[in-house]
């Protein structure tokens, strides 16, 4: 089956053709009590009418050839048990009246066949139900035809018939009203293995790909089988290539550590300058090569990563410490000192830890890099507005026309001779700032010689 | 100093080796984690350099058998994988440091003094000459009797002058030793170094002496 509107709410969907239903339903309901009411009603008149008919018109009877009438009273006020309506009556002996309203019409005799006979008509402005009894009577040796009309004003009908079709009205829009609702927390029933379902998917991390074990109906056996599915593929295709950069990262690294090594242990026992030059040389091309796959493997990483972050709440200041740490034997080997400081109030930021521990890396490594040596970095942690994470070098700084493209991908500043390096590292930390709704600020350094490089992430 | 190499690559553990021989230390080599573990359960290191994809398996569970048996010996984990990913999870499992392959070796040496001092330094190793005491784990300098503070380029070079007193070491060598290989420096750098060295051991009887032509050498004098 084709949907005509395959996006929307089913539920809405649903809701709606049950509420047509109820509406049809009620519809249906107030018409069938308001006919089945106003002919019970019609009938009741019906039946008392020819009853005091038929009696006046057995109360005529012969005295010796003359006809006689003795109007009996019960005849008219059995009529007043129905209704306080006027009541209008005739009697005619072979057609000529012999009392009561001699103007009250006759029903139409062309549709004399039953007896007694009924029919609703104007008279003297008011809507009249009639009824015609025919009777004939042997007046001596003569037969006389007896007609005998009873009509009754229909006001008191009609008042039945409003209460009736008032009564109809709100019961049908009571039915209406509490079909709706029913129909409503109906839908809202059957929809919620649903939203089960899709509430115990949406609440997963995003590196969680275990097939979904909620249960679920078995009309939504089929969607949870397909994507259980999809997300074993997508696990074993994510398993594949992690494990695929894993061994490739291997295979170059340890080779590479190879040469290095067995380069610097030449280097160490040649003699001659131009050797030993030509051996500085192989070890700083590895040094960039590895370099380089290294800040090609995290930039993949942040990349992947940052459209799905894992956020977390985190010391900005512990994450700070721990990548100094981290690099600190290394300026250390420059006699490169890092001066930090931080607030005394605790800084948190929300961010994945791992991405942001990537950028604050990235960023110092740098400023150790390009750090002439007996130099300090100061790193300072400030939270005004934003949490800012500011790195102060003394090097070679950066040229006023760089700082706009610096932070674009392989793009390195033009002053940087020949330190080794692959223009991704700022790149790094600006790609994980921005995920992060930030950004990465790059200005001179105000008191000296050197830059400023201010990591600026939103504050919890 | 006395290391454990676990390493499956037979020839960068034999450029290893041949590495931290030159700087006069003692290396086993093991090529599995049984031989790790045999290693590690019978000979005491004072470092354990561990690489995390072996032969027989995961270098993280010989991390975490390690740290559950209360073994003291600290480990730095040589890693040829993505630093991001790894990171966490190697310290978690206690490694002490990691090291991502390629690396210069001076900065696994710096990385090994890290943690030795983190760890409160392993054996004695202050060695005495003349009226200074001098351990290049720690750095700790005692200048007659008086404490010094060295930063980390002149405890590297005086590390070179006291391994062997008397001998003389060329600029070249020196600066081979203080200057890693992405350092652009001259000559003339070792000097501004030595400098500074001579300025800290002035009250002691020890001084680095010029050889014209040949370079320095630490003698006592007095």
């Amino acid at each position: 089956m084709r949907l005509r509107n395959p996006t929307g709410s089913i539920r809405r969907r649903l809701v709606i053709q049950l509420a047509a239903i109820a509406a049809f339903l009620s519809v249906a309901f107030f018409l069938t009590v308001r006919v089945v009411a106003e002919q019970a009603a019609t009938d009741t008149q019906d039946n008392i009418l020819a009853a005091s008919a038929t009696s006046i018109a057995d109360a005529v009877y012969s005295d010796g050839g003359e006809v006689r009438l003795e109007l009996p009273y019960s005849a008219i006020s059995m009529l007043s048990t129905i209704s306080e309506d006027r009541v209008f009556y005739r009697v005619l002996v072979n057609g000529a009246t012999v009392t009561g309203y001699d103007d009250l019409p006759l029903p139409d005799p062309r549709n004399a066949v039953p007896n007694p006979q009924f029919e609703t008509y104007l008279y003297r402005g008011e809507n009249l139900r009639s009824v015609l009894v025919t009777r004939t009577l042997s007046a001596g040796d003569r037969a006389a035809s007896v007609q005998v009309v009873v009509g009754q004003t229909r006001l008191g009908l009609a008042a039945i018939s409003s209460r009736i079709t008032s009564t109809a009205v709100a019961i049908g829009v009571g039915f209406f009203m509490v079909a709706t609702a029913l129909s409503f927390l109906a839908a809202q029933n059957a929809m919620s293995p649903l939203d089960h379902l899709a509430a115990s998917v949406a609440r997963r991390g995003p590196n969680d790909l275990r097939p979904v074990t909620a249960a679920a109906p078995a009309e939504l056996a089929p969607l949870v089988g397909g994507l259980n599915g999809f997300m074993g593929r997508l696990r074993s295709a994510l398993t594949r290539s992690e494990d695929l950069i894993t061994e490739a990262a291997h295979r170059v690294r340890t080779p590479l550590a190879t040469v290095r090594t067995q380069a610097e242990v030449i280097h160490r026992q040649m003699e001659r300058p131009a050797n030993k030059k030509a051996l500085r040389e192989m070890i700083r091309a590895v040094d960039e090569s590895s370099r380089s796959a290294g800040q090609l493997l995290d930039h993949a990483m942040v990349t992947l990563r940052s459209d799905q972050l894992e956020t977390e709440t985190l010391d900005a200041a512990e994450l700070l410490r721990d990548v100094v740490d981290r690099l600190s034997p290394t300026a250390e080997l420059k006699d490169i000192g890092i001066i930090m400081h931080l607030p005394e109030a605790t800084v948190h930021v929300q961010g994945d830890a791992i991405l942001l521990q990537n950028a604050v890396r990235n960023v110092l490594d740098n400023a150790i890099k390009y750090s002439p040596a007996d130099t300090d970095i100061d790193v300072r942690l400030g939270a005004n507005g934003t949490c800012r994470m500011a790195f102060t070098d003394q090097g070679r700084g950066f040229a006023e026309a760089d700082l706009e493209k610096l932070t674009q991908r392989f793009s390195r500043g033009s002053n940087v001779g020949d330190v080794v390096g692959s223009g991704l590292g700022l790149t790094i930390a600006d790609d994980v700032a921005r995920a992060h709704g930030g950004g990465l600020e790059i200005s001179p350094n105000k008191g000296g010689p050197g830059a400023c490089v201010t990591l600026v992430l939103p504050l919890v | 100093m006395r290391f454990l190499l676990v390493e499956d690559n037979l020839k960068l553990a034999k450029a290893l080796c041949d590495r931290f021989a030159l700087e006069g230390h003692v290396v086993d080599h093991a090529e599995s984690l049984a031989d790790a573990d045999l290693s590690s359960r019978t000979v005491s290191y004072d470092m354990i350099l561990l690489d995390i994809m072996l032969p027989d398996g995961d270098g993280r569970e010989f991390l975490r058998a390690h740290r559950s048996a209360h073994n003291p010996t600290p480990v730095i984990v040589l890693t040829a994988r993505s630093e991001v990913s790894d990171r966490v999870g190697l310290l978690d499992l206690g490694a002490d440091d990691y090291i991502t392959k390629p690396f210069d070796f001076s900065e696994l040496q710096a990385r090994v003094r890290a943690v030795m001092r983190r760890l409160g330094g392993a054996a004695d190793n202050a060695k005495t000459y003349g009226d200074v005491v001098f351990d290049s784990t720690t750095g700790a300098l005692i200048v007659a009797g008086m404490p010094e503070q060295l930063r980390n380029r002149e405890m590297r070079l005086l590390e070179v002058f006291f391994a062997s007193p008397g001998q003389i070491f060329s600029k070249s060598h020196l600066m081979d030793r203080l200057f890693s290989f992405s350092d652009d420096v001259s000559e003339n750098a070792i000097e501004v170094y030595v400098g500074r060295l001579r300025r800290k051991l002035e009250p002691s009887q020890a001084s680095i002496e010029t050889v014209r032509g040949l370079g320095y050498r630490m003698v006592l004098s007095g």
